[in-house]
């Protein structure tokens, strides 16, 4: 079972025992046991290094709180603090985080399809997507294939709303309690995200495509930082997605034609 | 004008909820329209998988923080010695989270970068 931690490894989340029905109670509640997986005690050690930040950064207990709920992405959240403190208009700071969002536009979209059924209601696809940011994404990725797909959107919301909440929690309590972590332990706190979005994105690909789109996003991120500072994320994403999927389909017509 | 003690609250509606949101709400619009196993599905998860991975690069060789001190090196031998660990004994995440801290924290404390 990818994602998870040794000592807390529930047989999760196709554990159907007669603790869970399959009613959509029951699945929310297997989609919010995820808060006890890897990904989200990642991310939970994350928000309380973000809480120092916004005490740091001027913000006060009230903002913080609000801006998790409400902007969720956390690399958003530090570029809002960011262009906000250097006195930038409401339209720079928008701007700016807005070019730092557009990656959701894919995340989002590349979920959808198989989270939703004929009869989902847009509505509740566009509430629910407040809730995607890559932690959520990548841990939805990881486990939605073994939902029963009637019971995807409640076993989502169940993980999503909770993380999204209890990371709103921790905001809340910890602010003000830690100012700084000892060095070492910060600079590790930070390393955990990377790495474990390189390891469980890797184990996960359930399609060559996205083991190409990998490989190349890892060597044209930093790369285009160099270049083009800018949009370095943009231009690697959308130029480097695509000439991962111009890749994959070339090897696709090649095997197919050799099978033929 | 807006009054002082309302700018930050107004800038994290405007300039924050807002300005994320827009797109997931575009994802969900563009999502809908997209077929299981289409065409269009695989370069939309091909664009998705290169961003994050770019992002995520990023946060490896231009790190925030405590760790912006700490020598290039010492971040990609921990980052590829914990990704080559994962790869050689099954594919663990846990194993190549585990490895790259335990490499990260030894390498931080023989260098005594931070």
């Amino acid at each position: 079972m990818p994602g998870l931690a040794p000592g807390i490894s529930f047989e999760w989340p196709m554990q159907t025992d007669s603790l869970v029905s399959s009613s959509r109670l029951g699945w929310f509640l297997i989609g919010a046991r995820g808060i006890f997986s890897l990904p989200a005690l990642i991310l939970m050690t994350s928000f309380i290094g973000f809480s120092a930040f916004a005490l740091e950064s001027g913000i006060s207990r009230g903002e913080a709180v609000f801006m998790t709920f409400s902007v969720w992405a956390l690399p958003a959240k530090m570029i809002l603090i960011g262009t906000m403190n250097s006195g930038a208009s409401l339209a720079a700071c928008f701007i700016a985080v807005t070019l730092s969002s557009v990656r959701m536009m894919p995340m989002v979209a590349s979920i959808v399809p198989e989270m939703r059924q004929r009869r989902t209601p847009l509505w509740l696809l566009l509430f629910l997507s407040h809730f995607i940011a890559i932690t959520s994404w990548v841990f939805t990725n990881n486990t939605i294939h073994t939902v029963p797909r009637e019971n995807r959107i409640a076993y989502f919301a169940g993980f999503a709303v909770t993380l999204t909440l209890v990371n709103t929690a921790i905001v809340g309590i910890f602010y003000g309690v830690v100012a700084a972590f000892p060095p070492i332990v910060a600079g590790i706190l930070f390393f955990l995200t990377p790495v474990y979005f390189v390891a469980s994105i890797w184990a996960t690909a359930r399609h060559a495509v996205v083991r190409i789109a990998f490989v190349i996003g890892v060597i044209a991120g930093p790369l285009f930082a160099l270049i083009e500072p800018e949009f370095d994320v943009l231009y690697a994403g959308i130029g480097g997605g695509t000439l991962a999927y111009a890749i994959d389909r070339t090897l696709r017509r090649r095997r197919e034609k050799g099978a033929a | 004008m807006i009054p002082a003690d309302l700018r930050t609250w107004v800038f994290i509606v405007l300039a924050g909820w807002i300005a994320t949101d827009l797109w997931r709400w575009l994802g969900v619009i563009a999502g809908n329209r997209l077929k299981e196993d289409s065409e269009a599905l695989y370069w939309v998860r091909a664009v998705a998988t290169a961003l994050v991975m770019a992002v995520t690069a990023k946060l490896i060789v231009f790190p925030t923080g405590t760790l912006a001190a700490s020598p290039l090196w010492v971040r990609l031998a921990a980052a590829g010695g914990g990704f080559a660990a994962f790869l050689l004994f099954g594919q663990k995440v846990a194993v190549g989270v585990v490895t790259s801290v335990l490499i990260l924290a030894g390498l931080l404390l023989a260098t005594g970068s931070v």
